[in-house]
């Protein structure tokens, strides 16, 4: 009888221990990554997991998150909404991801954020960037950790109006789907606010990945308008920069390629200078206030060691992801204790933490605040290819739709002063 | 809108058919002569992008002139219509001839599917261009706007001679004839001394050389992403189901009527764009089901 007390006390013992091991650091803690490895976008999932194995293997080099090594699991966008729900399921239910990162198409993440609160599994949805998703949505588990079209938007019509105020046509060839669209509802709403006289000559909507532009270029030659804005990226917008420059329109027309941060390296000699560029938040490697510090100098070397390239925006969103993620475990897990799912979401809420960059704050609404930078190109002799000159950075803060309010509505009554204002700083290239 | 406007969207829809024409008259003339439907057509007018693409970038890096990109171009597509396409014929479809058409189909799609792998193994997921070419022909003026003369003179060129060379060699020539006899009764044809197979192999070969060609001649213009194929091949159906499969003259007219249509379109109706080849596809089958030029049970070449 007494052997079997003890046996049975040592039983509840091990169950408590087992109880109280639950609670206790995992060995290691799996972060699912949905990104683009294959299709067109994966001009900006591929850099995105390059700069994640990278940043992953410094983070655990320095003794991971709380002491618990991170282990990376990718999901590949590329192979439909579908594949990649029940890939981000299998990934949170059968190889226990505590945290999920996705993801980069802004249709991803409409489709994912109902599936991470199903899940309970912390989502940070590291790229995609409709600021519809918490304006419509109130998502527990998801939050952002960088800014949202509406920011980027705003932010590129602010140093349109600022360089170049006289502008009377625009015409906007866009890629024909969400984001094209969208992007366009946002600038069309904020250019009639700030500037009602404006005349828009043409909407060209190409289809996603078009190999020719040639009818949409001859167009715009024969219109002849002032402003020739384009939110394409990728392979869409390198070929319409390189036949459009072809042809001489890039010399005629002021562009306006608020994502063309991203195809810097790769267009070469064939951008010109005088082009209006952007990079969807303050992302840039020559960024002039941060481009000298050792973090930013070491990330573009070991970047470019192992791609031989230059780090791209996506690059400096899965940065912000990872250092988001690490911040607020650390924010959760202060009093020693490895934190539940619940409490590092709520961590996140009023986080503020460095990127490679600027700051990023989280508001209460899981939206991401971030800077903007835009710039003009300009040829130097120090890189084969165009560089940022009379850059302007805008604050998150200055440019985000207010909490509460909607980007189109806020877009639509925007003042035209807050082109000019104070908050707003200026660079010039500086080698 | 002044009139020379419509002379500028014809231009425009003359370059872009002429491609889609040298893709879709291989599409045409493999299934003519073999029978089938080759989904693979689109990786190899993508390899012979990369490729055309890969050769041009290494003539730049190491100091040649520009001029030798031109016979590059070409020397690029002949290797994979005869490397690539050579290896499919013999390896795989010899043995799905005559079998089910959905097997054929299905073979074809899985050698689509790795081939577009492989490419992304081969030459990564960046997009990356070679616009030496272009930039070396330069631009004409028509009405005050800038053309490069690589898209407006050379493509159609190209297209035509292209047209042209298919007519001469398959009704002048022993062995394009020999193609037409295999074409239109095999047995008969075996019988008086044709090796069906060898025709088999080289019509393959010459359709896959005509997709790469055409991979090759876009690659100066167009940036080369994982997934170029896809949207070629499409269009390339297009203008076969117009056209009816198997027929080239009617690939040519079919080619033709996309681009017009539109670059019609961007100018009066920018949203039905991406529609018009669908659209122009749907009026002619539902008028006529059997493509605009094909006759019934005539020959097929």
């Amino acid at each position: 009888m007494k052997t079997m007390k003890l046996a049975i006390a040592a039983l509840a013992g091990t169950l408590l221990a087992g109880q109280a091991l639950a609670q206790d650091k995992p060995k290691e803690l799996v972060v699912g990554i949905a990104t683009f490895l294959s299709g067109p976008a994966s001009v900006f999932g591929v850099p995105g997991r390059n700069a994640a194995d990278l940043l992953i293997a410094e983070i655990n080099a320095k003794g991971g998150v709380l002491g618990v090594p991170l282990k990376p699991v990718y999901v590949d966008e590329g192979a439909g909404t579908n594949q990649l729900l029940s890939e981000y399921r299998r990934v949170v239910q059968e190889q226990g991801a505590q945290v999920m990162l996705g993801a980069i198409s802004s249709g991803s993440c409409n489709a994912l954020a109902p599936v991470a609160e199903d899940l309970k599994v912390v989502n940070v949805m590291w790229d995609c960037g409709t600021q519809t998703i918490f304006e419509d949505g109130k998502w527990k588990y998801s939050v952002r950790t960088q800014a949202h079209a509406g920011a980027e938007m705003m932010a590129t019509l602010l140093y349109l109006m600022k360089v170049k105020p006289d502008f009377k046509t625009v015409a906007v060839v866009n890629q024909d789907y969400a984001w094209g669209r969208e992007s366009w509802a946002l600038l069309q709403a904020g250019l009639k606010a700030l500037k009602p006289d404006v005349r828009v000559v043409a909407e060209l909507f190409p289809k996603f990945g078009a190999p020719d532009f040639s009818t949409e270029i001859t167009r715009l030659s024969a219109l002849r308008p002032d402003v020739v804005i384009s939110t394409s990226w990728g392979g869409d917008l390198d070929t319409f920069v390189q036949q459009a420059a072809a042809r001489g329109l890039l010399k005629q027309s002021t562009f306006v390629l608020p994502l063309a941060e991203s195809s810097l390296e790769r267009l070469g000699n064939v951008l010109p200078e005088g082009v209006i560029v952007g990079s969807r938040g303050d992302h840039y490697w020559l960024h002039p206030k941060y481009k000298n510090t050792p973090e930013m100098q070491s990330f573009v070397k070991a970047y470019k060691d192992k791609t031989g390239v230059y780090p791209i925006y996506p690059t400096f969103h899965m940065q912000q992801a990872l250092t988001g993620l690490q911040k607020a475990y650390e924010k959760a897990g202060a009093g020693g204790k490895w934190p539940s799912k619940e409490e590092v979401i709520a961590a996140f809420e009023g986080l503020e933490f460095k990127s490679l960059t600027g700051t990023i704050t989280i508001r209460q609404d899981h939206q991401g605040l971030e800077d903007q930078l835009l710039g003009t190109t300009k040829r130097v002799p120090d890189y084969p290819f165009a560089v940022y000159d009379k850059m302007a950075l805008y604050p998150g803060k200055l440019v985000t739709t207010p909490l509460g309010e909607k980007s189109l509505d806020w877009f639509a009554k925007v003042k035209p002063d807050l082109v000019t204002d104070k908050s707003i700083e200026t660079f010039d290239y500086a080698k | 809108m002044p009139p020379e406007m419509l002379l500028l969207a014809a231009l425009d829809g003359l370059a872009y058919g002429s491609l889609i024409f040298l893709v879709a008259v291989g599409l045409s003339l493999i299934f003519g002569v073999l029978g089938i439907v080759n989904v693979a057509h689109g990786s190899f007018y993508a390899i012979g992008a990369y490729v055309a693409a890969a050769g041009v970038l290494a003539l730049g890096a190491a100091g040649l002139p520009t001029w030798l990109a031109f016979p590059t171009l070409l020397i690029a597509a002949a290797l994979v219509g005869i490397l690539v396409g050579g290896l499919v014929e013999i390896a795989l479809l010899r043995r799905v001839y005559g079998k089910e058409e959905v097997l054929q189909l299905i073979v074809t799609f899985a050698v689509f599917m790795i081939l577009e792998d492989a490419q992304k193994v081969v030459f990564g997921v960046q997009p990356y261009f070679a616009n030496a070419p272009m930039n070396w022909l330069g631009t004409v003026e028509v009405f005050g706007i800038f053309y490069t003369t690589y898209q407006l003179i050379l493509m159609p060129l190209v297209a035509l001679a292209v047209l042209v060379g298919l007519r001469f060699f398959l009704r002048r020539t022993s062995f394009g004839r020999a193609i037409v006899a295999v074409t239109q009764d095999r047995e008969a044809a075996t019988a008086m001394g044709i090796d069906a197979a060898r025709v088999y192999l080289i019509t393959f070969i010459i359709g896959a050389s005509l997709a790469a060609l055409g991979g090759a001649l876009a690659s100066a213009t167009t940036s080369l992403t994982p997934g170029i194929g896809a949207g070629t091949l499409v269009l390339s159906f297009a203008v076969a189901a117009i056209a009816g499969l198997g027929r080239i003259e009617g690939a040519a007219v079919a080619a033709l009527l996309i681009g017009l249509g539109r670059s019609a379109a961007v100018y009066f109706a920018p949203e039905f764009d991406v529609l018009i080849p669908y659209l122009i596809m749907m009026v002619v089958l539902l008028v006529r089901p059997q493509g605009l030029f094909s006759t019934v049970q005539t020959r097929k070449v």
